[in-house]
């Protein structure tokens, strides 16, 4: 699309396995900048499989092609260089470290970070998006709510200044109301320049914020297009916004 | 009496809390107690003792080189031995710590005898200071200080550095970790180092008060396992207070009730903790994520 002509990250014919199972085949995609992108499929379809991949958090994957991450190849780095280059995750289930306090935690997200200053810029930034987290500094992360650890676990993927955001399942166990604020920010943090890739079960209101959307099936992209045309696509509509809550297969 | 008995319990307790610190710190990362910490403090001090003896060094540059020793010591063991080993059970970890005990306890046989020898150090165990009622041995002021100071600078590290953070990090989720960009492999590897450091610098205060031989540290690892356990071994700060007290408890039994029996204290403590408090007086139970 002309609106985001820049490619920041780009899969070629990746193939992943987990032991003698292919999680992921043939995949190719791009995410331009400055876009969300969302990928929607079942439980078992490879989205978290995708995002693992992308990180190099599976040892040896993937076995097959290339992931370019503005223009460098990435595939086959270690999962340190590739977060330090500019990859951050947020991952399925958050991983807070609860017995770390708040600042602790966005601490660890700012490892990479180079220097005090950057550090301090990256909280202050994360302060203005979650000015609860500044009020809860000091306080163990394992005591705060579901809502609030799943914007410490945000927060703590922004501490390092990235410049594409993967999001695994972030809806997953909120309250509706909490849902619809997950996604604003979301949106906010795309429109501060953040490349967002996310996976998401709750398609209808990814697809609301999102610009591109791709589908996975049992391990293939079946469906890529604009976040509109998969709205209107019936066949994205019946296999994953029939019912309101989860399908599963 | 009584302020007699607690100096005793305090500079006995600072070993058994150096220990007991050495062995939390591996925990928190591998789950298992590392049962060979206290034979590789045990050949680190030989390392030192090599040096002062045969090399005629002086005490710096001696218990320099032992720390250094055990630093790579520690990393070795975790980079060379533990990681290599193919999705390991706790039961596998456990027994791989064991192996490498008996490796260290045999080679230090083979190499130094089991001859019990006088450690040379600065400070000794005869020459008695007295504040007020209380004598104290030149060489316990000194382990309680250095034990003391030792323990505050590496919860410092662990509270107030990026790198110390990302420790503690790395041992609640490795995975959470690397991440966020910590490389956590490393970082495993530098902890057994530290923890190897820590150990070292408990042998190096045992030697001088018990004589050295290869079975140094036997005792001082069983106990600042029981230490740890009294504390709770999920919490370094607890298990470093449940070291002072087992110190005490165990000097406060030998005064007031039996000499003969004062190391079964320690044995007793570990049946009661694990009946009533499992986790320790200090450690709160939490769930691991898997």
């Amino acid at each position: 699309m002309d609106k985001h002509p820049e490619v920041l990250l780009e899969l070629n014919a990746v193939e992943t396995w987990h032991g003698s199972l292919r999680a992921l085949s043939d995949v190719s995609l791009t995410v331009p900048e400055g876009s969300i992108t969302v990928i929607l499929g079942n439980n078992g379809a490879g989205k978290s499989t995708l995002l693992n991949t992308i990180l190099g958090v599976l040892e040896g994957q993937p076995k097959n092609g290339q992931i370019s991450f503005q223009g460098t190849r990435i595939d086959r780095m270690a999962t340190e260089r590739i977060v330090r280059s500019g990859i951050s995750y947020v991952p399925e289930g958050r991983r807070i470290f609860s017995e770390l306090t708040v600042w602790e935690n966005l601490k660890v997200g700012a490892y990479v970070q180079k220097d005090q200053l950057s550090t301090k810029k990256a909280l202050e930034r994360v302060c203005d998006f979650f000015p609860l987290l500044a009020e809860r500094q000091s306080q163990a992360a394992g005591t705060l709510s579901g809502g609030e650890q799943q914007m410490l676990a945000i927060g703590r993927a922004l501490m390092n200044g990235p410049r594409l955001l993967l999001l695994d399942e972030p809806s997953l166990g909120l309250a509706p109301i909490l849902v619809r604020q997950v996604f604003d920010i979301i949106s906010q943090i795309r429109d501060e320049g953040v490349t967002v890739l996310l996976v998401e079960q709750n398609a209808r209101m990814a697809l609301a914020v999102a610009d591109e959307g791709l589908v996975l099936d049992s391990g293939e992209l079946v469906v890529a297009g604009s976040a509109s045309d998969l709205v209107d696509n019936a066949e994205v509509e019946e296999l994953y916004m029939g019912a309101p809550s989860l399908p599963i297969k | 009496m009584l302020p007699q008995v607690l100096a005793s319990g305090l500079s006995a307790g600072s070993i058994y809390a150096l220990m007991a610190l050495a062995l939390v710190i591996t925990y928190k990362t591998t789950e298992v107690p590392n049962f060979a910490q206290g034979d590789m403090a045990m050949v680190s001090a030989f390392i030192a003792y090599m040096f002062l003896t045969d090399f005629e060094t002086g005490f710096i540059f001696a218990f320099g080189a032992a720390l250094v020793f055990a630093f790579l010591l520690g990393v070795g063991f975790e980079v060379l031995l533990l990681r290599r080993m193919r999705k390991p059970t706790h039961l596998n970890l456990i027994i791989m710590t064991l192996g490498f005990t008996l490796a260290l306890f045999g080679f230090a046989g083979w190499k130094w005898g089991a001859d019990q020898r006088q450690f040379p150090f600065p400070v000794s165990a005869n020459e008695v200071i007295r504040f007020g009622s209380v004598s104290i041995s030149t060489l316990s002021v000194a382990t309680i200080l250095i034990a003391g100071i030792l323990m505050l600078l590496v919860f410092a590290f662990f509270r107030f550095t990026k790198l110390g953070v990302a420790m503690q990090a790395t041992q609640q989720d490795p995975i959470a970790a690397r991440i966020n960009g910590v490389p956590a492999r490393a970082v495993v590897g530098l902890t057994f180092g530290i923890s190897s450091v820590i150990g070292t610098v408990a042998a190096l205060l045992t030697a001088p008060l018990i004589t050295l031989d290869p079975t140094l540290m036997w005792d001082a690892l069983l106990k600042g396992f029981a230490a740890a356990v009294l504390g709770g071994l999920n919490t370094p700060v607890g298990a470093v207070l449940g070291g002072y007290l087992l110190g005490v408890i165990e000097n406060l039994f030998g005064a007031y009730i039996s000499v003969e029996f004062k190391s079964v204290v320690a044995f007793l403590i570990i049946v009661i903790v694990l009946w009533f408090r499992p986790s320790g007086l200090f450690g709160r139970h939490h769930e691991r994520k898997v």
